[in-house]
């Protein structure tokens, strides 16, 4: 294992998010700081409460979701992109560094970085709604499990993306708005029956709800489908990476 | 008939295809730094990069790659450093497979890629510690410091790569190709669009890491730069090696001259008497073609012609050549766009 080089690229990452910190920073903080005023005050006002827990601290897991899906993914797919877009991608394929080393500095950088903004807006949230959290076990697992995953699912896309749109389009048109219908605002159970049905197909909810459930014990589907449902995720990105590895896909000629 | 350029072209491929096959050459061979086999290139697109291709690079040579635009040259380079599949074929850096033991393999080479590519938001320092550590090797402040002021980057080192110059980048590149001190280094056409400052810190660079026992790979378009750093040349064109020979035996072939005698009656067959002669028949035995060396066997031509009165040779005409390597070049080039 050449461990100075999965230190180098995880270095060489955490150290970019540095140099752009209000990007990959201040700005996510914010901007889900903003979801949290105005929805919290604007809806906030109208429920009080969902399955006895205040509307404000109701929405402060799905929340972290939203921007832990939407960042891990941005996060990861512009690592690997940029490399891939600058020309110097040359110096990572040419190096002795094993696909599996590539993916733990890369994906480990991104993970991180989303893990650490979670916890930032979780203390922030803390400043204006009383949370608890009522297994702080399973709620580390789901936020480690839900970064990484989708770190790598930024990873293939990176890799995949062969233009800036292209990186751009399935966090802003797909992940988005399955984060957004995912349950992050509302219990399944207020929605229309039609609609309860469809929101299942989402796979979002699933990691909201198992979420949720570690902060207040209430949940939309059990603990057992939202750690399947993370799992799955997590298989099928490792099998995908695998494969691009493997055939060199997008990477090598 | 026989030319000057085939005539050079076929004797080395001879040369060439002999080593090849002996079993003594293919146990030494397996000791070159690099060991090239029967390697193939078919591109997506289907077109074909390489094809066949078998060299060996022995250490601590100066070995030029020299061939056209689209010859295979960075096909051939990226194959080897691992940025390119290739289709068939195997690869040895240092009797390591670059596939199955990829790590001892890429270890031991370091790459100046033909294009700049550079990260435009790091700094000098960091990207060039950034490579050590990439090749896994641990911190060492005090090469990376060499390495810059080897390159004169050293006052650069705390900016931005986007505020570089063309050439500083270069060299930048070339730092960070160097920093985990590889055994061999590729420079894949280093001295395209480069000033002449650079040129020159180049060679010597070259110079000096041969002088450390580093084996240096370039591929040029620059006939002269070839004849002047490298310790052998191959002509590569078309994905496929046309001839690979020591600069020096190059040059002295190519100091070889060809005298053309056309006869007024055709040989069937060049008389045995003249045997010592190395005299060869073209045009159907209606020319009589004797290549010597054009410093050596001055005197020759003189006895040569006396030897053929003597049998009754006669001809009517003569014309002598002299081939370049530019012209066994632009043959071997020609020859395979026909
Ligand atoms: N990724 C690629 N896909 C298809 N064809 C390619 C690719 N890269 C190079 N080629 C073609 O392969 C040939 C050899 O290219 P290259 O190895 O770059 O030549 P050289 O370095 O000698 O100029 C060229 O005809 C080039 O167009
Ligand atoms: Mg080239």
């Amino acid at each position: 294992m050449n461990v100075y080089a999965v230190r180098t690229i995880y270095a060489h990452e955490m150290h970019r998010a540095l140099r752009t910190l209000f990007q990959s920073v201040v700005s996510p903080v914010l901007s889900t700081s903003l979801y949290f005023v105005v929805f919290g005050a604007a809806i906030g006002s109208h429920i009080t409460e969902v399955g006895g827990v205040s509307y404000g601290a109701f929405i402060v897991p799905g929340l972290i979701m939203l921007m832990l899906l939407t960042q891990s993914v941005s996060n990861a797919a512009f690592a690997i992109y940029f490399p891939k877009f600058n020309g110097t991608i040359y110096e990572l394929l040419s190096a002795p560094v094993s696909s599996f080393e590539i993916v733990l500095g890369y994906v480990g950088a991104a993970a991180t970085k989303s893990i650490i903004l979670g916890l930032i807006i979780l203390a922030t949230a803390n400043l204006f709604v009383d949370l608890e959290i009522a297994h702080p076990v399973w709620m580390a697992v789901f936020l480690v499990l839900t970064a990484v995953t989708f770190s790598l699912l930024g990873f293939i896309i990176g890799i995949w993306a062969d233009g800036f749109e292209k990186l751009q389009f399935i966090p802003l048109l797909i992940i988005t708005p399955l984060a957004f219908l995912g349950g992050t605002f509302y219990a399944i159970d207020m929605l229309p029956p039609a609609w309860q049905t469809v929101t299942l197909f989402n796979p979002v909810i699933y990691l909201i709800s198992g979420f949720r459930w570690s902060f207040y014990g209430v949940a939309d589907v059990s603990l057992a489908a939202s750690l399947l449902t993370i799992g799955a995720f997590l298989t099928v990105c490792l099998a995908a990476v695998w494969w691009i590895f493997k055939t060199g896909y997008r990477l090598k000629a | 008939m026989t030319t000057p350029t085939q005539f050079l072209f076929r004797e080395t491929g001879q040369a060439d295809s002999g080593a090849g096959g002996q079993a003594s050459a293919a146990v030494m061979d397996a000791g070159s730094a690099i060991h090239v086999r029967g390697l193939t290139k078919h591109y997506d697109s289907g077109f074909r990069a390489l094809h066949d291709v078998n060299l060996d690079i022995r250490h601590g040579e100066i070995f030029a790659l020299l061939g056209p635009n689209g010859a295979g040259k960075t096909t051939l380079i990226s194959i080897i450093c691992g940025l390119v599949n290739a289709s068939e074929g195997t690869v040895l850096v240092d009797g390591h497979d670059i596939q199955r033991d990829f790590r001892a393999a890429r270890q031991r080479l370091g790459l100046v890629p033909q294009e700049l590519a550079t990260d435009a938001f790091a700094k000098v320092h960091a990207s060039v510690s950034y490579s050590r550590g990439l090749f896994g090797k641990p911190r060492n402040p005090a090469k990376v410091e060499q390495v810059l002021r080897d390159l004169s980057l050293w006052d650069k080192r705390d900016e931005r790569l986007m505020s570089l110059s063309g050439g500083m980048k270069r060299r930048l590149m070339i730092a960070k190709a160097l920093v985990h001190e590889p055994r061999i280094l590729f420079l894949d056409e280093p001295t395209a669009g480069v000033d002449v400052e650079l040129r020159r810190d180049m060679w010597n660079l070259v110079q000096r890491l041969k002088e450390d026992g580093t084996t240096i790979i370039l591929t040029t378009h620059y006939i002269e730069e070839a004849e002047e750093m490298a310790d052998r040349v191959g002509v590569i064109n078309q994905g496929q090696i046309k001839l690979v020979e020591e600069t020096r035996e190059l040059m002295r072939q190519l100091g070889r001259k060809q005298l053309t005698l056309h006869l007024e009656t055709p040989l069937a067959q060049v008389p045995e008497t003249l045997s010592a002669y190395g005299l060869t028949l073209g045009d159907d035995g209606h020319e009589l073609i004797y290549t010597y060396d054009g410093q050596g066997d001055r005197d020759s031509i003189p006895a040569l012609l006396q030897a053929l009165d003597a049998h009754g040779i006669h001809f009517r005409d003569l014309h002598t050549q002299q081939s370049s390597l530019e012209e066994i070049f632009v043959s071997l080039v020609r020859d395979g766009h026909r």
